[in-house]
């Protein structure tokens, strides 16, 4: 970043909730299908049909905000958005306004130089609205489109919109507060949160100032940013750009753009028709959320330890980037279990964020003490075997001992070269088998043996052995 | 030979019951009377040719979804459009085996006193065709004054069920805010609406309020009632304390014949054993009507968004989405609605929201208030249900000011959530004369209890004089 400057950052984020059914009516929710195959008379707004909340919606939620550190409301509304879009068949959205389910949270980011506290203004829940799809024309924009397709599939699917205060610094601080919250949301089972699908998705205001500087400059949004690295990016271009304006002596225009991933470039966002005035009132159809304080309680016994709290307890063992390594990848319960089992702990957060990491194999299916056993073998065996091994240690019945030995090597043209070495380096010892001491070959297989680090298979030098010397 | 003009809905359950009539019999039978006399009155928008179960036949109101039949709401926008469910109110009369007659005309989205804004032409009053039956539910009212039906629902925001049934000689209940469900009910204004009963008798409406009464999972503002529904039976009013407010008695454009009528009812109440005394209502009176006609709308601006012609209806064709959309509202929407939706989306503006719709919704809970107190020391009041009796045709049509101050007397109670039977009680210049009970919420079963006695004090025939013959 431009001495003296710093970029300001705040964060919103919306996160499908993975319910078997949608926000307000019992279709079946999820990715994907058959366009408008998932639809009934309330999520396509026929007349007369009404809403009814999603209980387990409603309980994700709260236990969400919970691990946000909010306060849940001991009573809270829904609202009408309203707004005319073809995806948003009613012609509003229920969503949430003045009063939340869930408000006044803040969320530790751990980092290297030490926590960073982002405050939560809120975290509500609202509905999704449908996918519009234009066909024809140049842009894949509604302007220019010949016509337009709506899959109300994904309509009505519940959403939690958390809005975060502008409490990040850089482009860094926001991927990893990112990558943290996507790590809490799994864990707590409410989404799957994932970027290229849609079901986790991120608008970031970004504002620049002097360093040392009080109060906030105007910010831009930026949308469609769809994965962590693409926020990161564009979080740095538009704070760049914000710099560059205000040392010309310019000023900074509220605006939006649209990040494009291909081009690196922030284009300014398609205007949403009348969005300026979404004449929000209370939902007449629905009466209040009051969450009893015995839910809200058991919901608070049932979160696990958060990730931020268990990448500052592994830090001394492994380092920081090691620690947030294995919380953000889901590894670091096999780590401490793979440790307790007996294998070396760097060694193992190593494996476990590198190639275990590349196998994508379920950290759950593993056995612990079979991977121990494999990891502290690792030296004696090819990596690609090695890797081989990583590959299967999710598998019913794994055996790190079977694996080692299968891998030994048994090549000639790799095991050849080694003896040759080890012939060269022994000459007069050579000369004393070829004369009859016949007990020296077990002599030479153990210097192939330590060439070789342990990796070469006895029975194949011994063979390979006989013949070179007759 | 049936005489539906006659017919009440028990005596007909009861025709059935003994066998002395089959369900087919009973629906053709109400289908020669529209044959003979809806093609003057056009109380109907559409009727059902075979009956759909093996009970006495209903009419809904237009409002109501009935799957597989057209369900328009008046409006031109629904032109076509079929529904692919049923109310659950449709459901629940079915389930009870009652036999769909036919859809009843209403003003547009029930938006209206006088059922003339319906998009496909006014009802006529059964009384006297050169007026109107009262709105929106006049098609429901006239039909079942007519000799149409043997009963209908209705459907009532703001007077929409308790006008109509005093314009057309009928007994009107709207039940309280949340007994009885709205979903698949095109929907006006949703913390307002209700659907309920119009009946010939207090006896059957009470009977059709309990079919459609309680609890509905796919509502969720509705809820179970405390007590079941009663059929009334006691001939006195010993033990009741009915209230008079002042403010609804004493105004000025009561017409006389109208005020005649409505003190002989309070004197019989007196008579028939209940204590009868004066109350006052006085900010629910003069605050009612301004504070309904910024919420109502309010909510009918973004209850009518849904009609964009993108999924069903009708539809005008545009080269964008825009225009596309603004020309489907355009030619679809007539005059009414388009005014309450301009009304309403300025109440709800940025701006704007905290003077007009969060101050409405400040001064109906004081209306609420007003109204608890009251009823803290009275079981019914009681109050004409409209200053006049049904006006002619056009009367109004001109002066949309007008037209809502027909409510005046209809809607403040309806602010308050609260249930509101209206029953004939008399004849002002021929025309019938409606008295309007007010209860508590729930107090449908005290309601009931007054209207039938009244009803049997009174002995007013509901039977149209000039159909009487």
């Amino acid at each position: 970043m431009s001495a003296g400057w710093e970029p300001v950052v705040g964060l919103e984020i919306h996160i499908h909730l993975k319910t078997r059914t949608k926000m307000f009516c019992r279709c079946e929710a999820g990715f994907g299908g058959e366009p408008n195959t998932r639809t009934c008379p309330v999520c396509l707004a026929h007349p007369g049909a009404l809403p009814v909340p999603n209980r387990q919606a409603v309980e994700w939620t709260i236990k969400l905000g919970l691990a946000l550190g909010c306060t849940i409301a001991p009573r809270a509304l829904f609202h009408r958005k309203n707004y005319f879009y073809p995806d948003l068949p009613k012609g509003y959205q229920i969503s949430q306004y003045d009063e939340p389910l869930c408000r006044a949270g803040r969320f530790v980011v751990p980092g290297p130089d030490g926590d960073t506290e982002v405050g939560i203004v809120r975290a509500h829940l609202e509905e999704d609205a449908a996918k519009t799809v234009h066909v024809g024309g140049a842009t894949g924009r509604m302007v220019g489109a010949a016509h337009s397709n709506v899959d109300f599939n994904r309509g009505g699917t519940p959403l939690v919109e958390i809005v975060a205060e502008p409490d990040l610094r850089s482009a860094d601080e926001a991927r990893r507060f990112l990558q943290l919250l996507r790590q809490t949301v799994v864990e707590l089972g409410v989404s799957d949160a994932e970027m290229e699908k849609g079901t986790l998705r991120v608008d970031a205001n970004v504002s620049v100032r002097r360093i040392g500087e009080e109060g906030l400059r105007t910010r831009t949004e930026l949308k469609n940013m769809n994965s962590f690295s693409y926020v990161g990016r564009g979080i740095e271009h538009e704070a760049k750009r914000q710099i560059a304006v205000y040392e010309s002596g310019g000023e900074v225009a509220q605006e939006t753009y649209d990040f494009d991933a291909a081009t690196g470039l922030l284009t300014p966002h398609r205007a949403k028709e009348e969005a300026d005035d979404y004449r929000y009132f209370p939902e007449p159809d629905l009466v209040p959320v009051e969450p009893p304080a015995e839910l809200v309680e058991r919901l608070r016994d049932e979160l696990p330890e958060l990730p931020g709290a268990r990448i500052r307890r592994l830090e001394d063992a492994v380092g920081f980037a090691g620690a947030v390594g294995l919380v953000t990848g889901g590894r670091d319960a096999l780590y401490a279990a793979v440790v307790a089992a007996g294998a070396e702990p760097k060694a193992s957060a190593n494996v476990l964020m590198n190639q275990f990491a590349a196998t994508g194999v379920d950290p759950a299916a593993v056995d612990a003490g079979e991977l121990a056993r494999l990891i502290e073998a690792r030296d004696r065996i090819p990596r690609a075997a090695f890797a081989e091994a990583l590959a299967q240690a999710g598998e019913p019945g794994f055996s790190a001992d079977r694996h080692v030995a299968e891998a030994a090597v048994t090549d000639p043209f790799e095991l050849q070269p080694v003896i040759e070495r080890v012939l060269a380096a022994n000459e007069s010892q050579v000369d004393l088998y070829r004369l009859g001491k016949a007990g020296l070959l077990g002599f030479f297989v153990g210097q192939v043996m330590r060439e070789t680090g342990g990796k070469a298979d006895a029975k194949a030098v011994n063979a390979l052995l006989r013949e070179r010397l007759g | 030979m049936i005489d539906t003009l006659r017919l009440t809905a028990e005596e007909a359950l009861g025709l059935l019951e003994r066998r002395e009539l089959s369900a087919a019999e009973l629906h053709e039978a109400y289908r020669r009377a529209i044959g003979e006399r809806d093609g003057e009155l056009h109380a109907y928008l559409r009727t059902v040719e075979e009956p759909d179960g093996d009970g006495i036949p209903i009419a809904l109101k237009d409002v109501i979804s009935t799957a597989g039949v057209e369900t328009t709401a008046g409006s031109r926008i629904l032109e076509g459009y079929v529904p692919v469910f049923d109310a659950t109110v449709a459901t629940r009369c079915k389930q009870a085996g009652l036999t769909l007659l036919g859809k009843t005309n209403t003003d547009e989205f029930a938006m209206g006193s006088s059922t003339e804004n319906s998009a496909f032409g006014p009802t006529r009053n059964p009384w006297d065709p050169g007026r109107v039956p009262g709105g929106s539910g006049g098609g429901s009212a006239a039909a079942v004054s007519a000799g149409l039906a043997p009963w209908a629902l209705g459907s009532d925001t703001g007077g929409s069920i308790k006008l109509p049934a005093a314009f057309c000689g009928n007994v009107g209940l709207r039940p309280t805010y949340g007994t009885v469900s709205r979903y698949g009910v095109v929907a006006f204004a949703s913390s307002l609406d209700q659907v309920g009963p119009v009946a010939r008798t207090v006896r059957d409406a009470a009977l059709l309020y309990r079919t459609i009464a309680g609890r509905d999972p796919c509502d969720s503002t509705t809820v179970d009632l405390p007590a079941p529904v009663e059929l009334p039976e006691r001939d006195d009013l010993r033990g009741l304390r009915v209230g008079v407010p002042r403010q609804m008695n004493e105004l000025e454009a009561i017409e006389p014949g109208v005020r005649a009528a409505v003190e002989r009812s309070i004197e019989l109440c007196r008579e028939l054993g209940a204590e009868v005394d004066e109350c006052e209502l006085p900010l629910s009176i003069d605050y009612g009507m301004p504070c309904y006609y910024l919420i109502a709308p309010a909510e009918a601006s973004s209850n009518l968004a849904r009609y964009d012609g993108v999924r069903y209806g009708f539809r005008a064709p545009g080269a964008t989405l825009s225009e596309l959309q603004e020309r489907t509202r355009d030619e679809g929407l007539g005059d009414e609605p388009k005014r309450r939706i301009m009304l309403g989306t300025y109440a709800l503006s940025a701006g704007y929201y905290d003077a007009y719709y969060g101050k409405a919704q400040r001064v109906r809970t004081v209306i609420k208030q007003e109204h608890e107190a009251v009823l803290a020391s009275f079981d019914v009041l009681v109050s004409p249900t409209c200053a006049t009796v049904a006006f002619e045709l056009g009367a109004k049509a001109l002066d949309p000011v007008a037209m809502y101050l027909t409510d005046l007397l209809t809607i403040p109670s309806c602010m308050a959530g609260l249930p509101g039977l209206s029953i004939p009680c008399g004849l002002s210049e021929g025309l019938p004369v409606g008295l309007q009970l007010i209860g508590a919420q729930f107090s449908e079963n005290t309601l009931f209890r007054v209207g039938y006695a009244l009803e049997r004090a009174l002995g007013f025939d509901p039977v149209p004089t000039r159909l009487a013959a």
